[in-house]
């Protein structure tokens, strides 16, 4: 190799690492951006698998009030008020409520329950008793906790209690089996009352924080046998 | 001379019914003897026993004295593969609520408590299983220890169980599910004795118990208390650890002060 085309050669060498140098940082960032994007499509095309029931704009807006984490840190919850296009059908305003509690607050620190978890199934039996059945992610998502596992199921009880009336009651089931606690704590064997009349009392008044925002809830006085239980029993009355 | 015998018993006739005679003797024998040895044991002849009844003494029919609260059963909550709340530090809330519990125990145990721990290594015994201890005794209050994966770092906070509605089955039983509820009350006066005292300790903690349907309080028949400290998230699990002697002292003077408002009934199984 004359020493002219040894020149040509190692200018060629050289302008190839500057265009690789220039281009590589901008292909990996389109990457990425794809990759991104794949993800919320992903995201996207789950709920819209799990959650058919999409806003209507048709209906009626009003001010439904969801149930968030308050932020004081003190495991309470605390409404947000959201002007929604609400269904009067009981089932399918339960539906667009529960799902937009699970789509989650602009402040994702105020999350209560996890943004994986997707609601599955909703019924409402004559009796005012709901059934709610989430995604697996309900259970292992949300942080393992007496606290946090009851902020998780306030935040839908209150939320269902705030919007639709109908609901008396609260079942949980996680992909539709009954399981015994949310996260290892909480007990989801038995129905919530989420009847407000029935929850306050004055338990809540005498905590420190305002009862509004105290309230926790109470097992349900008459429970929903979905499954067979063991018949135990403890001590004489 | 054993040969000779051989060939007259598989020969002859009369070795034949010589050993048929044998064997009904000691079958015979067999069955007398078994009469007067295993008499009124598993394997003993059907025949009938005809055996005068041996008169008892009268049991004394009256009811045993009313004791006061003497036992804590303690319950560090998860273990084995149950790890319960994990912190990001690799923290496990398994491990930590038991070295709670030795803490705990030690203070109670001050306090002139006799302490029933439900597990003592990494063991996972149910929810049933660990109510049963509870159960099991007279006198006895329950506390199970939790560490938390919210909350302010360095709070603690005490759960009872919401009102149950009380119901017996048709044998007149509460069934097992309820068995806090006869308890509700006094569970609600240990909490509030415990937080009070935890609120004194620990900054930020309420001063009075939270409601909660916490699992493992619903089917425990005695006043039970769960107690959540703050939290695995924590970077140092060393500030964890300096709350154990708070948190034990808190709960072992909590239940010596409740002692007193315990009555403990009479008979087991009578609501309190």
């Amino acid at each position: 190799m004359t020493p002219r085309w040894r020149y040509w050669f190692l200018g060629a060498l050289f302008l190839a690492v500057a265009i690789a140098a220039i281009y590589l940082p901008i292909l990996r960032r389109n990457i990425r951006q794809a990759a991104k994007l794949q993800q919320r499509s992903e995201e996207q095309a789950r709920r819209e698998l799990t959650q058919p029931t999409v806003i209507n704009p048709s209906d009626p807006k009003v001010k439904a009030k969801l149930f968030w984490a308050s932020g004081a840190d003190d495991g309470t919850v605390s409404p947000v008020t959201v002007e929604l296009p609400l269904s009067n059908e009981p089932v399918l305003r339960a539906k667009q409520v529960l799902n937009t509690l699970l789509a989650g607050p602009v402040d994702t620190e105020l999350r209560t329950v996890p943004s994986d978890a997707a609601l599955l199934a909703f019924y409402l039996l004559p009796d005012g008793t709901a059934i709610a059945d989430f995604s697996e992610a309900l259970g292992t998502s949300t942080p393992s906790g007496i606290q946090s596992e009851q902020m998780a199921v306030d935040s839908i009880a209150r939320t269902l209690e705030a919007n639709v009336p109908k609901v008396q009651r609260l079942k949980i089931l996680i992909h539709g089996q009954e399981v015994e606690t949310l996260a290892g704590h909480l007990d989801l064997s038995q129905a919530f009352l989420v009847n407000a009349n029935a929850v306050a009392g004055p338990r809540a008044a005498a905590t420190p924080m305002p009862a509004a925002l105290t309230r926790a809830l109470t097992p349900a006085t008459t429970t929903v046998k979905l499954t067979e239980s063991p018949n135990k029993s403890a001590t004489k009355p | 001379m054993l040969l000779d015998v051989g060939r007259f018993v598989r020969n002859d006739i009369r070795g034949k019914l010589c050993v048929a005679l044998f064997v009904l003797a000691l079958s015979f024998a067999a069955r007398n003897g078994a009469a007067f040895s295993l008499s009124g044991q598993a394997g003993a002849p059907s025949a009938p026993q005809q055996t005068p009844p041996v008169p008892t003494p009268p049991q004394p029919t009256n009811t045993p004295p009313a004791t006061g609260l003497n036992i804590v059963v303690l319950d560090p909550a998860h273990g084995g593969t149950d790890l319960g709340a994990r912190g990001t530090g690799g923290i496990h809330e398994s491990d930590i609520v038991l070295e709670f519990a030795a803490q705990v125990r030690t203070a109670l145990e001050a306090q002139g408590f006799q302490v029933v721990q439900t597990r003592q290594g990494n063991a996972n015994p149910s929810f049933d299983d660990r109510s049963a201890m509870a159960n099991a005794q007279r006198g006895a209050i329950f506390v199970t220890l939790h560490i938390a994966s919210t909350g302010v770092p360095g709070t603690a906070r005490v759960y009872v169980m919401h009102d149950i509605a009380p119901g017996t089955d048709a044998t007149g039983l509460i069934p097992w599910d309820r068995a806090q509820a006869p308890f509700v009350s006094l569970s609600r006066k240990l909490g509030d004795q415990v937080s009070a005292l935890l609120a004194q300790r620990f900054k930020g903690s309420p001063a009075v118990a939270q409601t909660a349907s916490v699992r493992q309080l619903r089917t425990t028949a005695a006043p039970a208390i769960a107690v959540e400290i703050s939290s695995v998230t924590v970077e140092d699990r060393a500030q964890l650890d300096h709350m154990a002697p708070g948190v034990a002292d808190a709960i072992a003077r909590g239940a010596a002060a409740f002692r007193p408002t315990y009555v403990v009934p009479a008979n087991p199984g009578e609501r309190p």
